[in-house]
């Protein structure tokens, strides 16, 4: 065990995997020289050489396309996109190709590739360098969607993503790299897909959320005890697959819940948690579903950042909602 | 397909592509192809041209008008029927159709639904080789159209600045659905790529001798580490742009135009040359047409006697079934 940051976790998972299997290669903008614009791929280059860890041109598009013909080829790529907002100019290559190829042959062309990007707010940067959008590529079958929020997690679920044999979208909290840290255990470590983490026990609500949201929901949790309320917090930590039957379990707990997130409430993916929840714990429920998001704007300038990212007060006053229904 | 400098092994290539489409064609008309088909007919030599110039293991990427590469590279002609009827023995066992055949066997990296795709997929490609040490070469097909494609210029940049061994061919076959390469595409395709600094010609596309020599060339540049490269192949799509059941053809060129582009058939044009070069015996021409015809025939029966896909297989291969209660979700048939 050491204690890491989300960013040194994820360095370090890279840098074992490189070393465990020669078929991995890194590719991406500014992520050989420099070791990436947050240092998540610093010191690879001179361990593994400029054709394992690939400094490419500003070409999103071309860089999600050639790691499906690196993976055809029998290579495991792990791609960065720099911002997860720049992925919209790699959409059609990651969602339509990518996500596409092993079904579309039936299995055989599947596409081993990792995409990491980074995204979420409060590091005073606009628009597109801040914008949430996996429910948007949650819709795109064939894609996995992989979502840590705490140090052990960016390691674990990082060598998972880079050994699954789909494409996998790696989302890593901007806000987190540097402030979440936590004890990682060394060499080799991986965590399942599909396994939600449960982040504090408790009995009155249960409150759902993923990546950077899951430490304002543990803050909301901390403020509900001072007021006597018993808080149950849930990380699903990846979004596809996802832990329906951990959900299910969560809800009926409580009976109530917060889904919290940073996208845009319409058709964010937490329309689809409370759907789900609907569906299949309907007889469970104490009171309407609630869910806590972003306003239906654009990722604003940061002088007013605070008001659009969904605070931990936000998410106690839906809490006490519920208690109240 | 292997590598041949064979004209009459051309020529038989050539007739298998015309004659797979015109099969093609009328089993659109009879309605057991549902949906489009985009004919090759008319650019077979610079399929056959190209493809006569790889190995069997360097890799291609093709297009939405893609049955001629994929013969052209070995594909078998019964799983791509099967395929585009929609049957359980095609190559993508009936979910791909006629715009996704791929056969990873073969090198054949898929036919591509969006203009200009199948080019980065090309390059990652050709970076493996590289990676490897491996003297493999790719070769993303595409038209005149994809050439203001964001991604195909992206392509290029890329392949020239890792120096990967890739050759493009671009397929200028002088029209998009209906709008003009001339008008959509200032300065011109070859001095566009030339832009990028790659090493770039412009052959006639219906002349497999000048395309196979063209590529020959910009082939051994690449498998011996100088680089990339680019080919214009200058020829003409006979049909419309593509062919669907109850669908309305609108053809935008003049009959003069077609009647003139007709007159430099690939196919024709090297069965005189052979014909005035003795290049083959008396009635060799009309054997190979008959095998050929009757490969094709036996290739129709084989797709047309295929079951079709069950629904229930759906969501089958979505992903790779390495958890439990994984991937179904949201639907039962």
């Amino acid at each position: 065990m050491a204690e890491m940051t989300m960013i040194e976790a994820i360095r370090s998972a890279l840098r074992l995997e490189m070393e465990r299997d020669e078929r991995v290669i890194v590719m991406g903008e500014d992520v050989g020289q420099l070791g990436g614009v947050f240092r998540a791929t610093d010191g690879l280059r001179q361990f593994f050489g400029p054709s394992r860890v690939v400094d490419t041109p500003l070409a999103e598009s071309v860089i999600a396309g050639s790691a499906l013909g690196l993976a055809l080829t029998g290579l495991v790529p792990v791609i960065e996109i720099q911002f997860l907002g720049f992925a919209q100019n790699a959409y059609h290559q990651i969602c339509q190709q990518l996500a596409r190829s092993r079904y579309r042959t039936r299995g055989a062309q599947p596409a081993q590739i990792t995409v990491r990007a980074p995204f979420g707010g409060n590091v005073r940067t606009p628009e597109f360098h801040s914008d949430s959008m996996e429910s948007q590529f949650a819709q795109n079958t064939g894609l996995k969607i992989v979502m840590p929020a705490s140090a052990p997690d960016a390691k674990g679920l990082l060598l998972q993503s880079i050994r699954d044999p789909d494409p996998v979208l790696f989302l890593e909290p901007l806000r987190g790299y540097r402030m979440i840290s936590g004890e990682v255990p060394d060499g080799d470590y991986t965590v399942p897909f599909g396994a939600l983490r449960t982040v504090r026990e408790g009995s009155d609500v249960t409150l759902v959320a993923w990546s950077g949201s899951v430490p304002v929901a543990a803050e909301a949790a901390e403020l509900l005890d001072a007021k006597g309320v018993s808080a149950h917090v849930v990380d699903l930590r990846t979004l596809v697959p996802l832990d329906e039957a951990g959900l299910v379990a969560a809800l009926e707990r409580t009976g109530r819940c917060v889904v919290v997130h940073e996208a845009p409430a319409t058709a964010g993916f937490g329309a689809e948690v409370v759907a789900l929840l609907q569906e299949q714990a309907f007889y469970s429920l104490e009171a309407p579903l609630r869910r806590v998001a972003a306003p239906d704007s654009h990722y604003p300038l940061p002088g007013v950042e605070r008001d659009f990212v969904p605070g931990a007060g936000l998410v106690v006053r839906a809490a006490l909602e519920t208690l109240e229904a | 397909m292997s590598e041949t400098g064979d004209p009459l092994e051309w020529y038989r290539r050539m007739q298998r592509l015309r004659r797979f489409e015109a099969r093609a064609a009328a089993l659109v008309e009879s309605g057991e192809i549902v949906g489009a088909v985009h004919e090759y007919t008319g650019e077979e030599a610079v399929a056959v041209g190209v493809c006569a110039a790889l190995r069997e293991d360097d890799i291609i990427t093709s297009t939405h008008r893609g049955h001629g590469h994929i013969l052209a590279k070995g594909g078998e002609p019964r799983r791509m029927f099967a395929e585009l009827l929609g049957r359980e023995s095609g190559y993508n066992r009936g979910r791909g159709g006629s715009m996704h055949i791929a056969d990873f066997s073969r090198g054949i990296y898929g036919a591509n639904g969006i203009v200009g795709a199948g080019a980065p997929m090309a390059c990652g490609a050709a970076h493996a080789f590289r990676t490897r040490a491996e003297d493999r070469v790719a070769v993303p097909f595409f038209g005149d159209g994809a050439m203001n494609q964001g991604v195909l210029l992206e392509s290029f940049n890329l392949a020239v600045l890792l120096s990967l061994p890739v050759v493009f061919v671009c397929e200028n076959n002088g029209i998009a659905i209906t709008s003009s390469t001339e008008e959509m595409t200032p300065g011109g395709v070859a001095p566009r790529a030339a832009g990028f600094g790659l090493p770039s010609r412009s052959v006639d596309g219906m002349d497999v001798r000048a395309v196979h020599e063209a590529a020959t060339t910009a082939v051994r540049r690449a498998r011996a580490g100088g680089g990339p490269s680019f080919i214009e192949c200058r020829t003409v799509r006979y049909s419309v742009h593509n062919i669907a059941a109850g669908a309305l053809p609108r053809e935008s060129r003049s009959e003069a135009f077609m009647e003139a582009a007709r007159r430099r058939d690939p196919i024709e044009r090297l069965a005189g040359e052979l014909d005035r070069e003795r290049g083959w015996r008396q009635g060799e021409r009309t054997e190979i047409d008959e095998n050929v015809e009757g490969e094709l025939d036996a290739a129709v029966e084989f797709a047309r006697a295929g079951r079709r896909p069950d629904a229930k297989t759906a969501l089958d291969f979505m992903y790779a079934a390495t958890y439990p209660d994984f991937p179904a979700r949201g639907w039962e048939p």
